[in-house]
């Protein structure tokens, strides 16, 4: 078995974070190998940022990825550059607030995370709520795994907010689940 | 305030014992438990981590952190430190690699331990800031003028980034010469899972101090306490030993002999010895399905990785393919090289750089199989699909 | 112990035996320099065992050679950034670095700038001869405007470097300059600047006259001293003559160089905030236990 996650943005969004968090939760909190890998450059200061997890039952050679299993989009710019690899199988997650033109003539899951996130009081936990919905959508994840990593990797002052954000996110992506 | 070297501290310091890291991160970490306690940097893009790391954990634990004002006050003040009795440390990447070379040659002339992280980056100049490479193998061991012998080991995971660096301490004061840990920007940059070592498995190795009668001691010369060693004893400043270090062609006292051609010759014949000697010691490397293998890839760091995907997609074809990874590139293992050059029909070298360690390879291989270079340069490894080319797999 | 009187007592205590001739040509000053300094190290009663003499790369780096001490001769300009290690490694040591004027204000001239502006624990002695003396009378950053060189043989016509108002600049906290002809002023002022925490500059004027005197019409040592007297001004009177003194006295003193004590501060240095800033992490997480029980347990 082996998967690979992609996870775009841009810039200040938690993009790098959120990639951090699956691939601890995989082979930290869960027996499995990890590699996350990020772009870096003009890009983590604003404009399209990517981070890309490899999670594998065996040890990881090539610690790139060579196709998406998973693709999380948070920002428009980040959907049109990053998404042309994307294969049939695909599964795609979205925020449409922040990806309003995702017609693309394929079924996405569709997660308000943003407005999950301001409902909780800060937008600043978008992406906690997109790897809550992730995890549930694509499945591969422990659930408590992957929020004892959200848990061990957010400042401790906001612990209890980004719980709320990661269940919330599970709870979005579940009803996507079902709804597509 | 002197610094005290506490492994529970450390590791209260470093946290879990399983992490989810960053590879330069690692070398911070290999650094900590090592006991280093002093470390002079200047930022440079990819290797900011490790001093943004050293930055934030050193002085918990009672270390040194200076952000020193170029890459040749970083490696000059490294050197003092070693020689106030620190294990130090310092991390750059290629543009400052070159501008630590100087210093370097003099940390092997005075047999000055400490350790340089090279997280690597295209080249020449500043080439590609935040890409990988591996085109520094050659500076490491030539880079620097004169005769020499370097020590450099490769890491392929962020976990051998931090095993290497530790590693690295221990090779550096075990023969008191500079150790370069030769990771690059894609290892620095990955995040995998580490396990910190316990305390007992760590077997650190420290510089044998000085303890003679300072009146009978000699600081240059081999053997005087250690029968048939020719890493000499470290008379620590500070410590009553009033040793003379000097960069200039030295006798064994320390003092300056540069128009004596014996003394060049003895002194220069013992730092290198001190090392080819002992290079059968200073052999680290992995073989992975070498056994049965007819092609065999030998590389190093980054590149092995790909190498490893593609041997096994090869092998999936019913291809015998194996890989020899070299974790010390420097001393090169001839002896294990040349073996295996005997046995195989070919070699491949997969690098990230138009051809650096493919040339001892080749030397070693000495027309006992084709040795073929798989180049990449960019800032990007291989694919495997690349590599599976060379082995004519589709 | 026996009272230090005379400089053969002094030479036997503090210099390594068995290293005489030195390099050091008939008339060079850095023979002077170290006397000076010797007789600082008698006055303060300092352990040679915990001294550590650093230097870099021509005439004047030679001397910790000469010194019963650590001696750390390193690549040229870069002293200051070894001393610098070394002062981390062990802050009970006494780190003192000779250094030239090509050394410190050429080659070296980023190392000195941040050690002073670190205000890093340490004594600069920087002998300013005015020339590359040991590669044979190259151009130096620090020679006056006109002066003669191998490398300007028409004459110098860039302006010198002035490494005391450099240092004084950057808050550095002891800077004086002497000439090599005052014995008292500088044993105190090296003195000073030995005791003082963190950085101290201390600069001698010194004659070169194989390789700068020759050349420039003061190879008879006794005319180099007198061109020392004839072109130096001790800096209150200079200082009073820049601000107070008519354009005729001021275009008199514009090119002579001040002498004396630039700068005495009592700032704490690098390592004794650096001590600080680790009290202040040591003390951060002794409290941290106290405060665990208050945070919600995962």
């Amino acid at each position: 078995m082996k998967k690979e996650i992609r996870i775009c943005g841009f810039g200040g969004q938690g993009v790098i974070l959120s990639g951090f968090i699956i691939g601890k939760a995989a082979s930290v909190f869960m027996d499995y190998y990890a590699v996350q890998s990020q772009s870096y450059g003009p890009e983590a200061r604003g404009g399209a940022a990517r981070s890309e997890v490899i999670i594998s039952d065996e040890k990881i050679g090539y610690p790139r990825p060579t196709g998406v299993d998973l693709f999380v989009a948070m920002s428009q710019e980040s959907f049109d550059t990053y998404r042309n690899d994307l294969n049939k199988d695909t599964k795609i997650v979205v925020d449409p607030d922040l990806v309003p033109k995702n017609d693309i003539g394929r079924s996405l899951y569709k997660i308000h995370a943003q407005k999950i996130a301001e409902a909780l009081g800060n937008k600043i936990v978008t992406n906690i709520v997109m790897v809550g919905a992730s995890t549930a959508i694509f499945g591969l994840l422990d659930e408590e795994a992957v929020k004892k990593s959200v848990l061990d990797s957010v400042p401790k002052r906001f612990l209890e907010l980004n719980e709320k954000a990661y269940i919330k996110g599970l709870e979005a992506g579940k009803n996507a689940l079902k709804k597509l | 305030m002197k610094f005290i070297y506490d492994p529970i501290k450390i590791r209260d310091v470093l946290g879990n014992k399983i992490q989810f890291l960053l590879g330069d991160m690692a070398c911070v970490y290999g650094g900590l438990l090592a006991g280093v306690s002093f470390f002079g940097g200047y930022p440079i893009t990819p290797a900011s981590e490790v001093s943004e790391g050293m930055a934030r954990l050193l002085p918990r634990v009672g270390g040194t952190y200076i952000q020193m004002e170029d890459e040749i006050g970083s490696i000059a003040a490294i050197i003092g430190a070693s020689w106030g009795g620190a294990k130090s440390m310092t991390a750059t990447s290629g543009p400052g690699f070159s501008l630590m070379m100087e210093n370097y040659g003099y940390a092997i002339m005075t047999e000055t331990p400490c350790v340089i992280v090279n997280v690597q980056r295209t080249g020449p100049s500043t080439g590609q800031p935040t890409l990988g490479a591996q085109g520094d193998m050659m500076q490491a061991r030539y880079g620097t003028h004169g005769d020499l012998e370097a020590i450099a080991l490769a890491p392929s995971t962020v976990q051998e980034c931090l095993d290497f660096t530790i590693e690295g301490f221990n090779l550096s004061e075990k023969y008191r010469n500079p150790v370069c840990i030769m990771t690059d920007g894609e290892v620095g940059h990955l995040r995998e899972r580490i396990v910190i070592p316990d305390e007992k498995d760590l077997n650190l190795i420290n510089r044998v101090q000085a303890t003679i009668p300072k009146n009978k001691f000699i600081p240059f010369t081999d053997s005087q306490t250690r029968k048939n060693c020719k890493v000499p004893d470290f008379p620590t400043f500070g410590t009553g030993y009033r040793t003379y270090v000097t960069g200039l062609t030295h006798n064994e006292k320390g003092f300056p002999a540069t128009d004596k051609q014996k003394d060049h010759e003895k002194l220069v014949n013992r730092i290198t010895t001190k090392i080819t000697d002992d290079a059968d010691n200073l052999v680290m490397v992995e073989k992975l399905k070498l056994d049965d293998a007819d092609i065999a890839f030998v590389t190093y760091g980054a590149s092995a990785r790909p190498a490893e995907t593609a041997m096994d997609i090869a092998r999936s074809h019913g291809k015998k393919v194996g890989l020899l990874r070299l974790q010390i590139v420097w001393p090169f293992p001839e002896k294990i090289v040349s073996k295996l050059a005997k046995q195989v029909d070919k070699i491949i070298v997969p690098e990230m750089n138009l051809g650096q360690i493919y040339h001892p390879i080749k030397e070693a291989a000495c027309g006992n199989c084709e040795v073929e270079l798989a180049p990449k340069i960019g800032g990007e490894m291989h694919l495997p699909s690349e590599l599976l080319k060379y082995l004519g797999v589709k | 112990m026996v009272e230090i009187k005379t400089a053969d007592q002094l030479n036997k205590k503090y210099l390594r035996e068995g290293m005489w001739p030195t390099i050091f040509c008939n008339g060079c000053g850095h023979g002077t320099v170290l006397e000076y300094t010797l007789w600082a190290i008698e006055e303060l009663g300092w352990d040679m065992d915990k001294t550590v003499f650093t230097s870099g790369i021509g005439c004047s780096s030679r001397l910790p050679g000469y010194i019963n001490a650590d001696g750390l001769h390193t690549t040229h300009g870069r002293a200051i950034a070894f001393a610098t290690g070394i002062k981390a490694a062990n802050p009970d040591l006494n780190i003192i670095v000779f250094t030239g004027d090509g050394d410190c204000a050429g080659i070296g001239g980023n190392h000195f700038i941040h050690a002073a502006r670190r205000n890093i624990d340490m004594t600069v002695i920087m002998i300013n001869n005015f020339i590359y003396g040991m590669t044979g009378g190259q151009l130096a950053p620090t020679a006056p405007l006109n002066s003669i060189a191998t490398t300007a043989p028409y004459g110098n016509i860039e302006p010198p470097f002035d490494i005391c108002n450099l240092a004084k600049a950057l808050g550095a906290n002891y800077v004086a300059r002497w000439t090599v002809n005052h014995p008292y002023q500088p044993i105190k002022s090296v003195k000073d600047a030995l005791a003082k925490k963190g950085f101290s500059l201390v600069e001698f004027l010194a004659p070169c006259p194989t390789a700068y005197g020759r050349r420039n019409r003061l190879g008879d040592i006794k005319k180099h001293w007198e061109w020392y007297d004839n072109n130096t001004i001790l800096i209150e009177d200079y200082e009073r003559i820049i601000n107070y003194g008519s354009e005729k006295e001021k275009e008199e003193v514009k090119n002579m160089f001040p002498i004396g004590v630039f700068q005495d501060l009592e700032k704490p240095g690098f390592f004794e905030q650096y001590e600080k800033l680790v009290d202040r992490l040591m003390i951060k997480k002794n409290k941290k236990p106290v405060k665990k029980e208050t945070v919600i347990s995962r």
